[in-house]
């Protein structure tokens, strides 16, 4: 599984000249996320695809070759910093409420809304993490789940890999 | 000034001499600007895919631009071929749509379609127009990525209240496309590289494909070819790249290619590929594609290095510094009077010799072979000849058959194998060099997909001379059936009795000639081209002969079925 991390220019279509790339040639968009930057008039488009070395090398020079996109770089693992945020809505009736809470505050997950038999969690983090709680409630019975989707940026101390490991680990 | 003229403005501002298309409801407004008086000439075609391969023909012969302009829905769909066609083929093109009102955009309004949408995959990019303002920047930005790096068709789609609005006309002097930065140089030290590996190499061969066309490099190319003394082969694409009759010269390699090209390029030590892309149409088998190889790739478009076969030295960028560096570069590295590769070339000489194109002419039946030679030994020696063809065997016997020793010359559909592209885009070659005899080779089935545009030729004063190898089949189709379904003709008969292409041609007001034998063939085809308008000659063949050599789909180019093979499995 790759990241691909794309500025592109905020504008209609953008996104669909992108996405084509892939589904042209069969491949299946696992993650997508969309959103402005520092600069307004640029987008960022972070995305999770499944495919080999070659098939990645070929998508990233026709993206780009793409009018709108700016910039195509890859999220290398470790070399980057990676965050998702979920809403998780669990079963959680006043008998089993103290326990999921005290599951949040574990992955530092915050209660986002409490309704009479249910939790809204809002959790960020790297998305492993996100993963792990989805997987530690979902016993509960989750009733309704949305993750926003990767996003991620280059490491500030690219290049020390040792230093930054240490500090995110 | 309106949208409608500012759109006409900035095609003249573009140096836009010709435009071909089809008005219609979205796009009236900007036929009324025509009307109003432009120095683009239009030329108005009988559908729009005429419309569009005719600009291919256009951009194709004369290395502009190409326009065609077509109204919303229908009109715009019609281009959809066109447009993939210019797209596999790397033709710069510039389509205009008409498109329904800003306020109607998304409601399925009468002939609404979402042009860019439909088109997406098979442009270089589009835009929607909806805003007045935005239109002379727009339209300066798709000629400036039409005909920059890969060349490549491009849309332009605009709503019909922007044609109708009232705005200040400027044509921007630059374009303004951070995102567009197609390379410009070449890298020193890969063309070093480069050199040297051919400077060592014993058995090296030129790969060259349209891109060597596109990118005007072909007097670059037979610097290069001569500076090394390396055997050419052109791919279809690249027919009249490299002049057929030069000793260098091997001619196309591939499914139909000689066995001589294909056999000199998959048996080199040393492939270097000239703005070609490794087509499956060219390599046969892959993974057996010139083996024992090393490969230089010289390309524009860094996407096609490596695409389909690493390259152990890739060179990107424009081929025509790259390829100028590069022979002088060879130059600097032997000696004056070094006569390269001699014992290689003897060695590709003597294939050459000894399994020359072969067809048995004798016997009573036209054969399709004899139609082009004669039409190639009565033109031969004339610079002012282009040739365009359909899609199929008779095309791979153009290629095979005719010499073509100018670059924008011989002018056919490659990548998508556009049945119909014949007529079309020879009238748009002849509006590009109205000095020139343009004459389309073409299939029955091919002609039968085009030929309205007869009354486009007749009345534009674009004359052309067709000639339809006429087998009464869909013959490629029909060789595939015999040699690969147990000659289960499916469905290919189109049969010799409908329709009569002489009177049809006459129909047309063109001139009409039906040949059915060798005795009349030279006769019938110089009245053709010497009728002084369009002609459409109706040379009636033998429904079986089939295209060879051939190597079938999936077998290794080295595999090649010959004419004689077949025969003595006949016999066997």
């Amino acid at each position: 599984m790759h990241t691909v991390s794309l500025l592109v220019e905020n504008r209609p279509g953008a996104l669909a000249r992108v996405s084509n790339l892939f589904a042209r040639r069969g491949y299946n968009i696992e993650s997508l996320a969309v959103g402005p930057t520092e600069r307004p008039e640029v987008s960022r488009i972070t995305l999770r695809v499944d495919c080999s070395r070659d098939a990645l090398e070929q998508l990233e020079k026709q993206m780009h070759k793409l009018v709108n996109v700016l910039r195509v770089s890859t999220l290398e693992a470790g070399e980057a910093v990676e965050r998702e945020l979920a809403l998780v809505k669990v079963n959680a009736p006043p008998s089993r409420r103290a326990e999921l809470m005290a599951l949040g505050e574990v992955f530092r997950a915050r209660v986002a809304d409490l309704g009479p038999d249910s939790i809204v969690f809002e959790i960020v983090g790297h998305p492993e993490e996100v993963s792990s709680f989805e997987e530690l409630v979902r016993p509960h019975g989750v009733k309704e789940l949305a993750r926003t989707g990767r996003i991620g940026l280059g490491r500030a101390s690219a290049g020390r890999v040792a230093r930054t490991q240490h500090v995110l680990s | 000034m309106l949208g409608s003229d500012a759109i006409l403005r900035s095609l003249e501002a573009e140096g836009v001499e010709v435009a071909f298309g089809i008005p219609g409801g979205a796009i009236l407004p900007t036929y009324d600007a025509f009307a109003r008086g432009s120095t683009v000439r239009h030329v108005l075609a009988r559908h729009e895919q005429g419309a569009g391969h005719m600009a291919e023909g256009y951009a194709r012969a004369s290395g502009r631009v190409g326009v065609a302009i077509a109204t919303s829905g229908p009109g715009a769909t019609n281009l959809v071929t066109p447009i993939a066609d210019a797209w596999m083929d790397s033709t710069p093109l510039v389509c205009i749509t008409g498109q329904v009102r800003s306020t109607l955009i998304g409601t399925d309004a009468f002939q609404e379609t979402d042009a860019t949408g439909i088109t997406l995959p098979i442009v270089k990019h589009s835009w929607l127009v909806q805003n007045v303002e935005e239109l002379p920047h727009v339209i300066k930005a798709a000629f400036h990525v039409a005909r920059t790096g890969r060349p490549g068709p491009v849309l332009v789609d605009i709503a019909k209240d922007v044609q109708e609005t009232e705005f200040d006309f400027h044509y921007p002097d630059e374009v303004k496309l951070p995102g567009w930065r197609p390379p410009r140089n070449v890298h020193a030290l890969q063309v070093a590289e480069a050199a040297k590996a051919i400077a060592g190499a014993q058995k090296p061969i030129l790969y060259v494909g349209g891109g060597a066309i596109n990118a005007n490099a072909c007097a670059e190319l037979l610097e290069l070819a001569e500076a090394g003394g390396i055997p050419v082969v052109t791919t279809l694409m690249a027919k009249g790249a490299f002049p057929d009759s030069h000793p260098l010269a091997l001619g196309a390699p591939g499914m139909h290619g000689s066995k001589w090209a294909n056999w000199a390029l998959n048996k080199a030590d040393l492939v270097i590929a000239v703005g070609s892309r490794f087509d499956d149409r060219v390599t046969g088998k892959l993974t057996a594609f010139a083996p024992g190889a090393k490969v230089i790739h010289f390309d524009i478009d860094p996407a096609e290095i490596g695409k389909l076969r690493r390259a152990d030295i890739p060179v990107v960028g424009p081929l025509r510094p790259a390829l100028e560096q590069l022979a002088e570069e060879l130059r600097r590295l032997v000696d004056p009077g070094h006569m390269g590769p001699a014992a290689w070339r003897r060695q590709v000489d003597e294939w050459r010799a000894a399994y020359p194109l072969r067809y048995d002419r004798e016997g009573d039946v036209l054969k399709p072979q004899a139609v082009i030679e004669t039409l190639r030994d009565l033109t031969a020696g004339r610079d002012d000849v282009i040739w365009t063809t359909g899609v199929g065997q008779h095309q791979m016997w153009a290629m095979q058959y005719l010499v073509c020793d100018q670059p924008r010359t011989f002018i056919t559909s490659g990548g998508l194998g556009t049945m119909g592209y014949g007529v079309p885009a020879a009238i748009g070659a002849k509006a590009a060099r109205p000095d020139a005899t343009v004459i389309c080779v073409d299939g029955d089935g091919c002609f039968q997909m085009t030929c309205q545009e007869l009354a486009t030729s007749a009345l534009e004063g674009l004359p052309i001379t067709v000639v339809i190898i006429n087998n009464g089949w869909l013959g490629m189709v029909r060789q595939w059936q015999e040699m690969f379904y147990d000659s289960r003709f499916s469905e290919t008969h189109l049969t010799h009795q409908v329709p009569d292409y002489a009177q049809l041609a006459e129909a047309y007001g063109c001139a009409g000639f039906t040949l059915s034998s060798e005795d009349e063939l030279e006769s019938v085809l110089e009245e053709a081209l010497n009728c002084g308008r369009t002609a459409v000659v109706d040379a009636r063949c033998d429904p079986e002969e089939k295209c060879f050599p051939m190597i079938p789909a999936g077998a290794a180019a080295t595999d090649v079925i010959e004419f004689t093979d077949l025969e003595e499995s006949v016999e066997a």
